[in-house]
């Protein structure tokens, strides 16, 4: 069962030719002949161009040459990434056809590294939605319960990472599309501080907020991937390098000192994230895993957030105005769907209507409403200025604490179709993720535990740029 | 709330042909939305300075140089165009 390995172990098999970069990537491929069927996580299988860098790696270890940790190992992109030659769809039928003309950043970085890319994997169209069920293909089932949705936007990476379809997955967060699905299928998911990772290749939904990250099995892979994939990009303006990048004292030495660490852990609960709406069980759940860090020696304290109950209604602007923007490209001219009218107008009406999905014209709908003339400052300066006060919120906390833990999702995976007909009770989904994207800080979840058979995922959270810190606390728990 | 009317004007802007009956769809669905992130309403900003952007960058320049591309390239992106003649996009005429 070469499939269900992490990295690390993958590398140590690979390095000492217990087997071969081939053979793992056909335990990888035979697993989703097995089962994507019924989990729905690819939409693309690159199986011809994934054997043949296989085959390449395989050559390299042949001829003892040095390789690096992510070499030969076989890995899922979710299809809102470009990758060089790969149908790139956003989950959306107005891209069904579209063949990506360029590598992305974090595909470029991991190429280098030798990573076998083994397909793109399915979400929630242009990655809105946080179940899966809006992808305009199929959507994706939760691998520990096939009635139950596997979270979203990312729906696939975290499904494929969870049911051994993929060593480990890149995502993309906007308003928590990482960390919700890593903890409604037990897998780790990481959304780096905002800028830490290049978007460049990404398919744009809400610039301000958008930030690809790794999902993975470990916190141990979920570091190496976010090592090679981070780091200014010149193609990104908003890139820039962490400290652990400009210093030369890495952070990761931390591992050496773990006892000191953990004594002069200082954590923060935030009263606000154990509210109504949130499931007891999960209540339960994260509150004996925070229980463990005290037993290990943390200092625990209750922390106060207060304007976190304005968050989500803040997202709700400023995400959708943020799509309507970057939605207007298309246009059924320079690429995708084109559908013909009498004129030009006529030709954008019909190709935008038949391509996109319900929620992504809702969305649109709703951008362009509170960008219009005479609503702007009600509602977008207005969502701008609150988001401000979050920050600020969050500027406040870290003076006192390094981490923040809470739940990364109110409830465990529920069933399709249970809120697929009501849009608000589906964006109540994010409340607990949503804020880190306007703060523009890291978070991770990592799973700690479960209800029945439902995985439940702890949710710690950073300041700006202190993504190696949360790394070094998940690792504590979870190393 | 939302009137049918300011819909219907919306997804003009939005380049959304939508049918009689999805405009009065949305016209319930964006009103609950609306009426959703309405708590704004509830908080004292006026003095607050926006954020647009969280991590506080501003300006990142670069040099205003422009760089031809190769034929390989052009031509991967001229394949993607529904419509092309002789190496350009082809689009309706706009007058």
């Amino acid at each position: 069962m070469l499939n269900k390995l992490t990295i690390t172990q993958a590398h140590q098999g690979l390095k000492k030719k217990e087997f071969s970069s081939v053979e793992l990537t056909e335990a990888v491929l035979n697993r989703i002949r097995e089962r994507n069927q019924d989990i729905g996580a690819y939409l693309t299988i690159t199986e011809e161009s994934a054997l043949k860098q296989a085959i390449k790696i395989d050559k390299k270890i042949a001829n003892n040459e040095e390789i690096s940790v992510l070499a030969g190992i076989p890995m899922a992109v979710k299809d809102i990434i470009l990758v060089d030659g790969i149908k790139c769809t956003a989950g959306s039928k107005i891209l069904e056809n579209y063949i990506a003309p360029y590598d992305a950043t974090v595909i470029k970085r991991l190429k280098k590294q030798g990573a076998v890319i083994i397909g793109k994997t399915n979400l929630d169209e242009f990655a809105m939605g946080a179940s899966g069920e809006n992808s305009g293909f199929y959507p994706t089932k939760n691998p520990h319960d096939l009635e139950r949705v596997p979270g979203g936007s990312s729906s696939g990476s975290a499904a494929a990472v969870a049911d051994n379809l993929c060593i480990y997955a890149l995502g993309s967060d906007t308003g928590g599309s990482i960390r919700q699905p890593a903890s409604l299928c037990g897998v780790v998911g990481l959304k780096p501080t905002y800028g830490r990772v290049s978007r460049y290749g990404l398919i744009a939904f809400a610039s301000s907020l958008d930030q690809i990250g790794p999902i993975t099995k470990t916190v141990e892979d979920v570091q190496i991937v976010f090592d090679a994939i981070k780091g200014k990009d010149e193609k990104d303006s908003t890139s820039f390098f962490g400290h652990s990048e400009r210093s030369e004292e890495s952070n990761r030495s931390f591992a050496n000192v773990q006892d000191d660490i953990v004594k002069n852990l200082k954590i923060g609960v935030p009263k606000e994230y154990f509210i109504k709406g949130l499931d007891p069980e999960v209540e339960k759940t994260i509150k004996q895993a925070i229980d463990k860090y005290k037993e290990m020696g943390a200092q625990v304290m209750e922390v106060s957030l207060p304007n976190s109950e304005y968050a989500l209604a803040c997202y709700y602007i400023i995400q959708p105005a943020e799509a309507s923007a970057n939605l207007a490209r298309y246009d059924g001219i320079k690429y995708g769907l084109s559908e013909k009218g009498q004129d030009l107008l006529k030709g954008y009406l019909k190709t935008r209507k038949q391509g996109f999905g319900n929620e992504v014209q809702r969305r649109i709908m709703i951008g362009t409403y509170v960008l219009s003339a005479g609503y702007y400052d009600a509602y977008y300066l207005k969502a701008q200025k609150v988001r401000t006060l979050i920050k600020q919120d969050f500027d406040n906390v870290f003076k006192k604490v390094d981490v923040l833990m809470g739940p990364a999702s109110p409830t465990p995976a529920f069933k399709l179709g249970e809120k697929a007909a009501d849009p608000i009770s589906m964006y109540l989904a994010d409340i607990y993720t949503v804020s880190a994207n306007l703060a523009g800080i890291p978070a991770i979840s990592i799973p700690c535990g479960k209800t029945g058979n439902l995985p439940i995922g702890l949710q710690i959270i950073g300041n700006q740029f202190d993504d190696e810190k949360i790394l070094q606390v998940a690792k504590l728990y979870a190393p | 709330m939302i009137t049918k009317k300011q819909v219907s004007h919306v997804a003009k802007l939005a380049r959304l042909g939508l049918t009689k009956s999805e405009k009065e769809k949305f016209t319930e669905e964006l009103s609950d939305i609306l009426d959703f992130v309405n708590k704004l309403n509830e908080v004292k900003a006026d003095k607050i300075k926006p954020t647009a952007q969280a991590t506080g960058l501003e300006n990142i320049m670069r040099e205003d140089k422009g760089r031809a591309k190769s034929k390989q390239e052009t031509d991967k992106l001229l394949e993607l165009a529904p419509e092309t003649e002789k190496g350009y996009v082809k689009v309706k005429a706009i007058l």
